[in-house]
């Protein structure tokens, strides 16, 4: 945690209520997002017991599975997820733009002109926290591989239709919810505590009830009490005032509610008796649907309190990202490719571990340029500076053989960038990528003098609006403002064979 | 009238052991296990939670009569579901255990070596059982050496001093292999999934399993002092690095391995599979905190001699806590402690790393106050202000 973010946390409690971490939101929220509660059953690994989940805040579609310990009952829920899930990631795989790009063939060295589909916009999933985006990849993980009645060979225990399909999305999502910046799929615990700082510690952040009552007290209490009543307050029958948001139960709930229900349930089921099962299963279902509904308010209020925010100017590019890969993954599906691998092979994972360090430093680098606030973690950590142009020398390079311009700026800035003369700062928020260096420094009146070099044009005067007026603000940073572009990994038949190349 | 759960008592109670029976007060004792031990070492300066756990007080009992009961507990299907693992592979003399020990720990040549599961009475009370376990240990330490069989010790108990009073330990199994060596099993119903397993959770059953090899070694070298005939490295004084926290005992206790054994379920199924665990750096950890925490009797002199907490539980607040977030997780006394930590402004509250961060500012007053102009904080309050006037 920085010194700024601790301020913001120590301002909270003063405050009773969260304080901004950001002036703009850094992650995407579709216009159509579709929501999911889902609750594991405690003790089984990926074994669902319910979920609350849909695009209509209004109109959520509920699932339980009464028995968790039945597999069948628990494919049989699997299926229905998949009926109401995969129409909506499928809906957005018609509607394409065409982008072109200049391919140059490998053998006769030609020219042409490569057409790619790219999805106009991607779905979006968002789960209350971490918790929910792990369960839904061990949904991926017990389904992307089972068999149906439709294969071929399909096995002792053949799984419904599209079970399996389900798998494969839920097995994406969730991998390219480890991207920094990617916003396929939401965990929103973690996304609000992007954009306040609570009262409290980040590990009492990942509780979506106890984090809504410090970024939205009701009306006349304070964070802390609010925080406090939704961790731990119960009522009369020993059953927590606000359900955690899961995807585990609370263990009281489970003891004195569920359990008795489940009992229930199977008896009647082992008397054979359908009515009663029937009747039985909607009991466990009013009682899941009772803990779940709180938390399905909750996830609508926090994406409710993310729109209210103005989107940062880079999110729209990294939402690109987001709908590359799902193009990518519509593709890889329709080509009838098979499920994703329990283990990566050496190059696939060598190239998802170069992506997600890219995209760390690229979502760092972005939002620094699109929030003040994350900028001023820098300035404070003597990486940039930002202040008032005081003066403007035109100044030549006359090495070569026509003069280049080198214009002297003269910013005057309370940031103490560590920068001695000679040293490389790059412009940020100006109309190109620009370069300049120190040329001397007055550390007492706070007056840096830079040298530009680049990003004014090719003649011999700097274009217009290129060089920085004087009283204009500007900040400049000691890193550079683009992620570097990692050595290509080389192609498969290079590959040496430890790395999964071909045998020598 | 004690209600202690260790009724065969043998010796009479030590005046430490009065004083904190007295302590608790006519509650049940609640006995220090591995888990409490490796959450007391996480956080070896809470005073409040060394005293508590040595007088085996219920804490969750007593954060309820002080009005901050913790949302601790494990669901009862997730009890069931442990419980049906364990007593699948303890069934029949531990049959699946075996089989699955023999095919992990023990090298191809030896595999058909016959297996001795002896019967370590386990109804019997714990001072029984620590002799029990002892005797078993050192004929196992003798069949190994002769070459005759492997041993798997089923539920034994180990005595560990900590700070002053003594711990009954309960590891899940030892293996003493046929190589002499002795290994810790710990079972647990987290699945293995894949070829890897959830690393908090791996991380706290490491954490135990490190606190019963030294509970182990322990054992070992009391048996090693009370058989001085007995195999001994002669002149093998390995004082080459006294300080370093991994260097290996000697002795009997050398023979205990720093690799414990896991055993989980595999993947989605009910199935165990084993994978081996390396407990160096929690082993090196957990002494260390254990040898630095104050001795029980010093802690004890912060509280009146009549205090008894099942009638007064407003006493413990005489003991100083340490309260960090990462209680939360781990006591469950941590929502009165926070309480108390937050009225008293501490800056732990808000996470572990900000109180280096703020360094002498040590309440969130005291660092509220110094953003003010020319203070410690003044540029990085500016600059915030800055940002969000924009």
């Amino acid at each position: 945690m920085s010194l700024l973010t601790t301020l913001a946390r120590l301002e909270a409690v003063r405050a009773g209520v969260a304080q901004p971490l950001a002036t703009v939101r850094h992650r995407h929220v579709s216009e159509r997002p579709f929501a999911l509660v889902p609750l594991a059953a405690a003790g089984e690994t990926g074994a669902p017991l319910a979920m609350l989940l849909g695009s209509d805040r209004e109109h959520p579609r509920l699932l339980t599975v009464p028995q968790p310990l039945d597999r069948d009952l628990r494919f049989a829920f699997l299926a229905r997820l998949g009926d109401e899930l995969l129409p909506y990631l499928e809906s957005f795989g018609g509607d394409v733009e065409l982008l072109e790009r200049n391919v140059k063939d490998p053998e006769s060295g030609e020219k042409t002109v490569e057409v790619r589909e790219l999805c106009a916009d991607a779905p979006q999933l968002i789960v209350p926290n971490p918790g929910g985006v792990e369960l839904l990849g061990l949904f991926g993980r017990s389904t992307r591989f089972r068999r149906t009645a439709e294969d071929p060979d399909p096995g002792p225990y053949p799984a419904p239709a599209r079970v399996p399909l389900l798998g494969r999305w839920l097995t994406h999502l969730s991998e390219r919810a480890n991207v920094p910046g990617s916003s396929m799929l939401l965990p929103l615990t973690s996304t609000l505590a992007r954009h306040w700082a609570t009262g409290q510690s980040s590990l009492e952040d990942a509780h979506l009830g106890a984090l809504l009552a410090w970024i939205a007290p009701p009306e006349g209490s304070r964070g802390e009490q609010a925080a406090s009543r939704a961790e731990n307050g119960r009522d009369e029958r020993g059953q927590l005032l606000v359900p955690p948001a899961g995807p585990a139960t609370d263990p009281d709930f489970d003891s004195l509610l569920l359990a008795p229900a489940v009992t229930r349930y199977d008896a009647a089921r082992s008397a054979q008796d359908e009515p009663l099962t029937r009747a039985r299963a909607e009991e466990i279902e009013a009682l899941l649907r009772s803990v779940l509904l709180p938390v399905w308010h909750q996830v609508w209020q926090g994406i409710d309190l993310l729109r209210e925010l103005p989107p940062a100017a880079h999110v729209v590019e990294r939402w690109e990202g987001d709908r590359w890969s799902y193009t990518g993954h519509r593709d890889r599906v329709a080509a009838g490719e098979p499920p994703q691998p329990l283990h990566d092979d050496a190059v696939t994972a060598a190239r998802k571990l170069a992506q997600r360090e890219r995209e760390q430093v690229r979502v760092d680098l972005e939002e620094a340029l699109d929030d003040p606030l994350a900028m001023a973690e820098h300035r404070l950590a003597g990486q940039a500076f930002a202040g008032e142009v005081v003066e403007v020398q035109p100044d030549y390079d006359t090495s070569g053989r026509s003069p280049k311009p080198r214009p002297l700026v003269t910013v005057r800035t309370e940031d103490r960038p560590h920068l001695d003369p000679g040293g490389e700062v790059h412009r940020a928020g100006g109309p190109s990528t620009q370069r300049a260096e120190l040329a001397w420094l007055d550390a007492e009146a706070g007056l840096l003098t830079l040298r530009l070099l680049s990003g004014m044009g090719r003649k011999k005067e700097p274009e217009p609006g290129s060089v920085p007026e004087q009283g204009e603000q500007v900040c400049f940073t000691l890193f550079e403002l683009s992620a570097r572009q990692s050595a290509p990994l080389p192609d498969p038949e290079d590959t040496p064979w430890t790395h999964g190349g071909p045998p020598q | 009238m004690n209600h202690s759960t260790h009724p065969r008592v043998d010796q009479p109670l030590t005046p430490l052991e009065a004083r904190l029976a007295a302590l608790r007060g006519d509650a049940a004792a609640r006995s220090m296990d591995a888990r409490a031990l490796a959450a007391l070492a996480a956080n070896p300066g809470c005073d409040r939670r060394a005293v508590l756990d040595a007088a085996g007080v219920d804490k969750a009992s007593l954060a309820a009569r002080l009005g901050s009961p913790a949302a601790f507990g494990q669901s009862p299907f997730a009890i069931t579901r442990g419980l049906v693992f364990e007593r699948r592979l303890r069934a029949d003399r531990c049959a699946e255990l075996v089989a699955l020990l023999r095919s992990e720990l023990l090298p191809e040549a030896s595999a058909q070596t016959p297996v001795e599961v002896p019967d370590l009475l386990p109804s019997e009370g714990p001072a029984v059982r620590a002799a029990r376990t002892r005797v078993a240990l050192s004929e196992a330490a003798a069949a190994a050496s002769a070459g005759r069989a492997w041993t798997l010790l089923d539920r034994p108990l180990l005595r560990l001093d900590v700070a002053g009073s003594s711990v009954s330990l309960e590891p899940d199994a030892i293996v003493v292999g046929p190589d002499g060596r002795w290994t810790v099993v710990e079972i647990k119903s987290f699945p293995i999934l894949d070829g890897s397993a959830d690393p908090t959770k791996v991380g706290a059953a490491a954490r135990q399993a490190a606190v019963y090899v030294l509970a182990l070694r322990a054992t070992a070298s009391a048996l090693d002092a009370a058989a001085p005939s007995a195999v001994r490295p002669a002149g093998a004084s390995g004082a080459g690095k006294p300080g370093s926290p991994y260097v290996e005992p000697e002795g009997l206790a050398g023979a205990v391995r720093t690799t414990g054994l896991l055993v989980c379920p595999r993947d989605f199924s009910n199935v165990a599979v084993a994978a081996p665990l390396d407990l160096r750096k929690q082993l090196a950890v957990t002494r260390r905190q254990l040898v630095r925490m104050t001795r029980i009797e010093t802690l004890l002199a912060a509280l009146p001699e009549t205090a008894r907490l099942d009638e007064a539980p407003e006493a413990v607040d005489a003991l100083a806590h340490a309260y960090t977030p990462d209680c939360l997780a781990a006591c469950e006394l941590s929502f009165h402690c926070r309480t108390q930590a937050r009225a008293a402004g501490a800056v732990e509250t808000l996470g572990r790393g900000v109180r280096g961060e703020l360094g002498s500012l040590t309440t969130v007053e005291a660092a509220l106050a110094a953003t003010g102009e020319g203070e410690a904080l003044a540029r990085a309050a500016r600059l915030r202000e800055e940002a969000l006037a924009r």
